[in-house]
């Protein structure tokens, strides 16, 4: 039935070549895929370089892609903040997080906080905040993935969003994190291919002049449909004259956008991958690169489309702004249908990609925190045990995640489901990362205070904010992005929560030892011989 | 397993090696976070409260508020290189250091 509504189009080519090729690799992946170190970490033998692009891999979601370009061809400048967010967030995580966090750690960013407190609140609140950061993004992936496919290769919301489940499914279910790696990587080459391509065309409909370029940006009229604008000016989101919060609510989003990629559970994990700390290191290198490189080309595709799309192009039937579309419409216009077919092919790998690596890290830590630790209170003879479970989490957390999307349908709001991810993330994991690394008082009661009060205010701010549950005029929080207050609440609740409870001298006696293993790599988790 | 046998991580912390390599951490990370930061966070703060001042041309049609933008490009790319050239030196450090207490070992 379904089926037999479906055209072959281009789109749909290569959307099979890419799916026929990642199950290849799964299948590959698959036989190597046995024990913890090998189905969590890739055996911890990933190349540096190899890392890095699976970092930008994981990281430059449909969001970024579809999301940013959308955002700066309606709303210019204000849109960009998100491009220099999403790159200067990189220098948290190489100059704070990655190391300590590679030495100290076995396969999730749980290890490193219990390491010297009680293994088991600590792990379970640390469990709870990676599920709840893990599905909260992988949602917004999904509800993007729907409506994408939908207008890509015009199947429904709901077969769109199962489909993507599934392939997301297969790839983590049976080829674990080197399979995921390998989709993560091809996929942030193909992203660069499109990237540097779309700029290119871009570029040529002004004469190859950046001049031209900026000349036009400055005068953006949407190929004469509407009066020009200048889009290099900032305020046209969050301007004062907008919004009286507009100001504060961009400094918000920008401390969130900055603290909250070191916290995000599906980019800490990707550090367990590689042997030592030093290639953790160079991965994150790779990675600034090839993000920023990225984001810089977001200047072409995103300030461009208003330059050369006419406006009622990317408006929806509705006349609501289409802001998922831009790129794949620009691409139409300037490279015709066979570029849009690669275009989307893009779109499409890019979800697939997160989702994967999304999975991959919540039933990491499921199993490894919450089965292995809590429950079976570290008992390390089942380690078999231990992928089975993550196996068996992996199909609940993709089956529920497919639920809620279907359940929210193609109009739930995605950057704001990305935006509460980032602001969990900033709020209660990186207080309690950067304490448990650099604070020896900090104990048991302080990590899981810190991790509880930046969940908890992070997802109240949220649902009292204009994007919540009271809309746009019942709003208590007048700010859309919650950093501004989470953030601090959460290294608050962390410092009370340690200086308000007993000392815990057990906990500080390890402090030598904890600093000493995450600052010198002594000990650390070794690469498995093999491949 | 590769576990080596409990060693006394107090003393090992005590050795006056590990204290001058996280002395030199600290000499490069601690200045340098609190600069990107500001840096980063001047980018909407300007933006946000001296509006007019960030819609000033600086080159051609390129305004100041762009202009700051894309430096934060190359600022987090020269911050990058100097961690990694810096960091090059803490390795050499703490071969020395733990090559100074490394037990034979099977």
């Amino acid at each position: 039935m379904l089926l037999a509504k479906i055209e072959m189009t281009p789109a749909l080519g290569m959307f099979l070549a890419f799916v026929a090729l990642t199950l290849v690799i799964t299948w590959l992946s698959a036989r190597k895929a046995t024990g913890s170190a090998n189905y969590f970490a890739a055996g911890r033998s990933i190349k540096g370089w190899q890392n890095g692009l699976a970092v930008a891999g994981d990281y430059m979601s449909a969001a970024s892609f579809l999301g940013i370009s959308g955002m700066i061809a309606f709303k210019g400048f204000d849109g960009f903040m998100y491009s220099v967010g999403f790159l200067v967030a990189y220098l948290t995580v190489l100059l704070l997080v990655a190391e300590p966090l590679r030495n100290a750690g076995k396969y999730t960013m749980a290890d490193l906080l219990a390491y010297r407190m009680s293994p088991r609140p600590v792990r379970a609140m640390a469990s709870l905040s990676t599920l709840m950061v893990s599905s909260i993004y992988m949602i917004a992936q999904m509800v993007g993935a729907g409506g994408i496919i939908k207008e890509l290769i015009h199947v429904e919301f709901a077969p769109a969003v199962i489909g993507v489940g599934v392939l997301m499914l297969v790839y983590v279910v049976f080829g674990g994190m080197l399979a995921t790696t390998w989709v993560q990587i091809i996929k942030a080459v193909l992203l660069m291919g499109g990237a540097f391509a779309l700029s290119w065309m871009v570029l040529g409909k002004h004469d190859y002049s950046l001049t031209k370029f900026f000349e036009a940006v400055s005068h953006a009229d949407y190929a004469g449909t509407t009066e020009p604008k200048n889009l290099l000016e900032p305020g046209m989101k969050y301007g004062a004259a907008v919004n009286i919060w507009g100001p504060l609510d961009f400094i918000s989003l920008a401390l969130g956008l900055v603290l909250g990629t070191a916290g995000l559970p599906h980019i800490l994990v990707r550090f367990y991958t590689v042997p030592d700390a030093k290639t953790a290191r160079v991965s994150v290198a790779w990675a600034i690169g090839v993000i920023g490189v990225f984001y810089i080309l977001t200047t072409f595709f995103g300030f461009g489309a208003a330059t050369i799309l006419q406006k009622s192009a990317i408006l929806t039937e509705s006349g609501a702004e289409n802001t998922n579309m831009v790129a794949p419409i620009l691409a139409h216009a300037l490279g015709g249908e066979m570029f849009f077919a690669f275009i989307s092919a893009v779109a499409f790998a890019t979800i697939l990609a997160v989702v994967a690596g999304l999975t991959m890290s919540a039933s990491t830590s499921f199993a490894h925190d919450f089965y292995t630790n809590v429950i079976k209170r570290g008992a390390e003879s089942a380690a078999d045990q231990e992928v089975k479970v993550a196996r068996i989490t992996a199909f609940f957390v993709g089956a529920i995640s497919i639920g809620i999307a279907i359940k929210m349908g193609p109009t739930a709001n995605a950057a704001f489901l990305v935006g509460l991810a980032f602001a969990v993330a900033a709020s209660a994991n990186l207080p309690v990362i950067l304490f448990s690394i650099f604070w020896k008082r900090f104990n048991t009661t302080g990590a899981v205070a810190g991790l509880a009060t930046g969940l908890a205010s992070a997802v109240i701010l949220i649902l009292l904010s204009p994007n919540g549950i009271f809309g746009k005029k019942g709003a208590i929080f007048p700010l859309e992005n919650p950093g501004i207050l989470s953030i601090p609440l959460g290294f608050l609740g962390a410092w009370l929560g340690t200086i308000f409870s007993k000392r815990d001298p057990e906990a500080e006696a390890k402090f030598a030892e904890l600093n000493f293993r995450a600052q010198t790599g002594l000990g650390s988790e070794k690469a498995s011989s093999g491949h | 397993m590769a576990n080596p046998s409990k060693p006394d991580w107090e003393a090992l912390a005590a050795r006056p090696a590990f204290a001058e390599l996280l002395a030199a951490k600290r000499r490069f990370i601690v200045p340098a976070t609190i600069f990107f930061l500001i840096y980063y966070m001047a980018l909407p703060i300007l933006v946000g409260y001296f509006p007019e001042l960030m819609k000033r041309p600086v080159y051609g049609k390129i305004n100041v508020a762009y202009a700051f933008a894309f430096s934060q490009f190359i600022m987090t790319f020269v911050v990058a290189w100097l961690y990694m050239r810096t960091a090059r030196k803490w390795d050499a450090m703490e071969h020395a250091l733990l090559s100074s207490i490394e037990t034979p070992k099977s």
